[in-house]
This record gives structure tokens, sequence and C-alpha cells, in this order.
């Protein structure tokens, strides 16, 4: 029960702060569930997150496996409305009034404002991710190489050519079994 | 045009919901609502797109709680949002379910390796993507990499960033005296 309470308030919180999308979140969610609270892994974190990436919907939809780690099946449903919830209300009454403050020039400052804050915190995402899925000093060079080596690919291709991110996801999936299994 | 049930809402975005791999919800969003249903105008879109993004939480739950909201009330958003998110839980059930029993497998662990690995290339191309505009202005750079060693480096928590970071940014971008009308 206490371990539900917890699930809740954190999660909830996340989703109020989840400003420019729920990348922005990442690296307070890694903070929160890895080392705070200990639910996951940081092996785990890295895991569920890609998961969400081959998961069809919004693919923070993932924060519910989280969950299920901590809590089972209760978990998983506590923490999937603990993150959609609020941040939906919110939005539900807001885009009640939105009209009186569409042509406030105050909005455009704000979302120029948040934009590099936005960027900031996705990068310090992938750097949270990063940390033990692309390069982690327990590994061997070999190990490292080929996990940065997938990354900056995926990475290149994705700016090179337009084509569906899940496909790749599943391609590196393919290269790790391939090179480094067993390693 | 009348307005669609709340359980045809349901059903739209339950598809979108199952389909939609890979992400760039937003756009399967938009070729249902706007270009197959005709259930709104692609201006309304904007405009709920633009609400979504200000405001915390997904840009693709929050487009659907809005979208349900003005075609059916409460009980079309709840039906929305609600269709675009539950396909995607159970099928992370699904596949959380595997990796708790096959996470020891060396083939899977090596293969979950890589798809971790091709995760982080795929964010960092998406940051990269939105951001463009904001690496190549030194002020917005500097507010991006002030973000991200405060909070990878340092690990000050979000709510302060959002707090003590944010009001400076917005004052430097605040609205500049309109011109003089002629």
């Amino acid at each position: 029960m206490r371990e539900l309470v917890s699930l809740l308030n954190v999660f909830c919180l996340l989703s109020l702060l989840a400003v420019g999308g729920g990348s922005a979140v990442l690296p307070q969610m890694e903070h929160e569930t890895v080392t705070v609270h200990q639910w996951v892994s940081a092996t785990d974190f890295a895991t569920i997150y890609s998961l969400g990436q081959m998961a069809p919907g919004p693919n923070m939809t993932m924060v519910g496996l989280i969950g299920y780690k901590a809590a089972g099946m209760a978990g998983m449903l506590v923490v999937l409305l603990a993150f959609y919830l609020p941040s939906s209300f919110l939005t539900y009454a807001a885009s009640h009034i939105w009209d009186t403050f569409k042509d406030n020039p105050w909005r455009d400052s704000v979302q120029a404002g948040m934009a590099p804050i936005t960027i900031g915190l996705m990068l310090a995402g992938v750097y949270a991710v990063g940390k033990t899925a692309s390069f982690s000093p327990e590994h061997s060079l070999h190990f490292n190489a080929i996990t940065c080596g997938v990354g900056l690919a995926v990475t290149g291709i994705l700016f090179a050519k337009h084509i569906n991110p899940a496909l790749l996801i599943l391609a590196g999936g393919f290269v790790g079994w391939f090179f480094l299994k067993g390693v | 045009m009348s307005n669609p049930t709340p359980a045809a809402l349901f059903a739209a975005f339950f598809r979108i919901g199952v389909t939609s791999f890979g992400g760039g919800l937003v756009a399967y969003l938009r070729d249902e609502i706007v270009t197959n249903k005709q259930w709104m105008t692609p201006e309304e879109f904007l405009a709920a797109l633009e609400i979504g993004q200000t405001l915390p939480g997904l840009n693709s739950v929050n487009v659907a709680i809005i979208a349900g909201r003005k075609l059916c009330g409460p009980a079309g958003a709840i039906a929305a949002a609600s269709g675009l998110v539950i396909p995607g839980a159970l099928i992370l059930v699904a596949l959380g379910l595997l990796y708790e029993r096959f996470h020891k497998n060396p083939d899977v662990a090596a293969a979950l390796v890589g798809i971790a690995a091709a995760a982080v290339g795929l964010l960092l191309q998406v940051t990269l993507k939105i951001g463009a505009k904001q690496f190549l202005n030194p002020l917005d750079l500097f507010f991006v990499l002030l973000t991200f060693v405060l909070v990878a480096l340092f690990h000050v928590s979000l709510p302060v960033v959002l707090f003590l970071v944010a009001p400076f940014a917005i004052i430097l971008r605040r609205p500049r005296k309109p011109k003089a009308s002629a």
C-alpha cells in the first residue's frame, strides 16, 4: 500500500512537470525510480524505455511497466492513472479558457522561453538512458563501441531517411543479438 | 456534420492506438481526425496541438483530450484518451511479462542491449531535430546547456529547474513593444 502511494506521488508530479512532452521528465523519472525508490535497476529502466519505443501508442505508456515491477498489476494501474490523469485534467480545463489567452503576446514568450529548457531536459534524458544503454564502464570497450555505434547509426539513418523508427529499434535488437551474445 | 458518439471516438482512437508503431503519433491523429473523419478542420487541429504542446503532459494524449472534449464533452475526452493509451498499455504488459520471463536468456539479453542502444539513438535524433533552432541560437543554446548540466550532471530536481531557470528564459523572450502604428 505504501508503495502504491509512493508511485502515485512520484508519477502525478512527473505528469504535471512534463512540459514539452514526456521525454522532458525522463531524467527526473530515472532519478526517482532507480536511485531514490529503487523500483527498477538502471538496466531495467533503459530496457523498459526501449520497450516503450516498440509498442504502439504514446511511448511513455512504458511508465506502466515501472509500476508493474514495483507493485504488480495494481502498481501498473496506479502509475498509468497518475501519469496521465493530472496533465489531462489540466489540459481539459485549459482548453475551456484557452481563447482568453490566445492573443496574449506572453504566450509566445512562454513558448519561446520554454523551448530551450525542454531541449535541455530531453538531452538530459538521452544522458539518463544512455549512461547504461550506450556507454557503461562495467562493459568492455568492444561492447561499448557496439552500443554507441548502434545508437549513432540510428540517429544518422533517421536524419538521412524517412523510415519507421520501430524498425530501426528491431534492427538494433538484431545487431545486439548478433554481436553481443555472451559478451 | 454531426458529432461522433463517444463509442465512435473510442473506436477511432483505439485504431490509432493499435497501429501507431514507431512514434510520430500527432501525424496519425491528424490523418484520422482531419483527413479521414473530418471531425475537425486543419485550423482547429492546429489550435488543439498548440494547447497540447504548451501544457504539461504528452502532446498526443493532450490533443486527444481536447479533440474529444470539442466533439463530445467529458465522455468524448475520456473515450479518446483511453482509446489511444489502452492498446499500447496491453501490448506493453505482454512485452513486460516476456521480459520478466526471458531476460536471463543470453539471446534475449543481447537483443535487449541492442534495442536499448537503438532507442537512445532515436531519442537523440528526436532531440536534435526538434531542437535544431535552439542549438543554433546562442541564447537558447545557453539555456539548453544550463538545463542539461543542472539536471544531468548535478541532479538538480526538475521543479527547481522549471521554477528557477524558466522565468529567466521567458523574461528574456518577453514581448517587445509593438512598433508604433503608422
